[in-house]
């Protein structure tokens, strides 16, 4: 899911650093006020986690490779905004770093896993878990469904952007300037292959760090919950 | 043990484990993630390199490409994977300290 340099034209590279820049503003604004200094070391872990989980590619037997992104787990943890920038974290560190994503798509990669992944998955985590408490099996399925969802939504959102290429940018003879393939290539192929395999990763590695913490350190969890209010 | 300590710990393991993400889908024959092709990977699926991609695609040269170090490319999947441990470790590091200076700014001081 991290767009590399070069399969998104300027016009579409701009438009999201721009959407991305009054997010981060706020996502700072607001995480100056509600984290607690002490949570810092777990924001670290959160980034820390979304990097390295990012590492595990899955194989598609004979066709391409995914992963899941953590974002959702990062977002029940410390609220969305604290997840915000834990991914812009970790995804720039892989841009700059490793050429995990382009730096010219830094605004559009953080924009699908880092705000729409993080935001769906965890309205999703609230709207399922309802009033349930802390520890109740009903959390762990909230969990799982949101990372299943967020990630999917997150893959339609980069194959939207991968689609519109061709649209917007062709040569006279008709061939694209950046990403070949239109809406229909695009979101068939990301889509499926999230829907079928990368989304199930995203489940399984969210429910269980929450079915794990439930165990082991309920009161994390619940801190969670305050800081995003 | 501290649930922090143990969390800690835990990235730890998911270092050493890393380089699965690396061998399975090479095991499996599994190619590039979906749009994350290289120019030679895009020419054979699309029939010809576009021409701005092909300009935007050298913009950046990362440090450690692909979590891969330059020069061990053909030293097969030991280094590599060897290789992709330390990326691991290397980014896990700049990340955290990244975020533990975010964090003086960012937070609360009670």
């Amino acid at each position: 899911m991290h767009i590399p340099d070069g399969y998104l034209g300027p016009v579409t590279c701009g438009v999201f650093y721009a959407v991305m820049l009054p997010i981060w503003a706020t996502a700072s604004r607001i995480v100056k006020k509600t984290l607690k200094a002490k949570q810092v070391p777990l924001l670290a872990i959160g980034a820390a986690f979304s990097f390295v989980i990012m590492m595990f590619n899955v194989p598609i037997p004979g066709g391409t490779t995914g992963h899941a992104v953590g974002a959702v787990l990062v977002a029940i943890l410390l609220g969305p905004w604290a997840a915000c920038i834990a991914v812009t974290v970790a995804l720039v560190v892989q841009a700059l770093l490793f050429g995990d994503g382009g730096i010219t798509a830094i605004g559009a990669n953080c924009f699908n896993m880092g705000f729409v992944e993080v935001f769906a998955g965890y309205y999703l985590y609230k709207l399922i878990s309802g009033r349930s408490p802390i520890t109740s099996g009903r959390r762990v399925i909230a969990a799982a469904i949101a990372g299943y969802i967020a990630l999917n939504i997150a893959a339609l959102s980069t194959a939207v952007m991968f689609g519109i290429q061709p649209l917007l940018h062709k040569t006279a003879a008709g061939e694209s300037l950046y990403c070949p393939y239109g809406l229909n290539v695009a979101i068939t192929a990301m889509a499926g292959e999230h829907l079928l395999i990368f989304g199930w990763v995203e489940a399984a590695v969210t429910a269980l760090v929450v079915k794990y913490l439930q165990k082991q350190d309920p009161d994390l969890l619940e801190a969670g919950e305050e800081v995003a209010e | 043990m501290k649930t922090i300590t143990k969390l800690w710990i835990g990235l730890g393991i998911f270092a050493v484990l890393s380089p699965l993400g690396l061998l399975l889908p090479e095991h499996f024959k599994a190619g590039d993630a979906w749009g994350e092709w290289g120019l030679d990977g895009i020419k054979e699926l699309a029939g010809y390199i576009p021409k701005g991609l092909e300009k935007l695609s050298s913009l950046w040269s990362a440090p450690i490409p692909d979590y891969a170090f330059k020069g061990w490319e053909e030293k097969g999947m030991a280094f590599l994977s060897l290789a992709y441990i330390f990326s691991a470790i290397i980014g896990m590091i700049i990340v955290v300290f990244a975020v533990l200076l975010l964090g003086k700014f960012l937070s609360r001081k009670k």
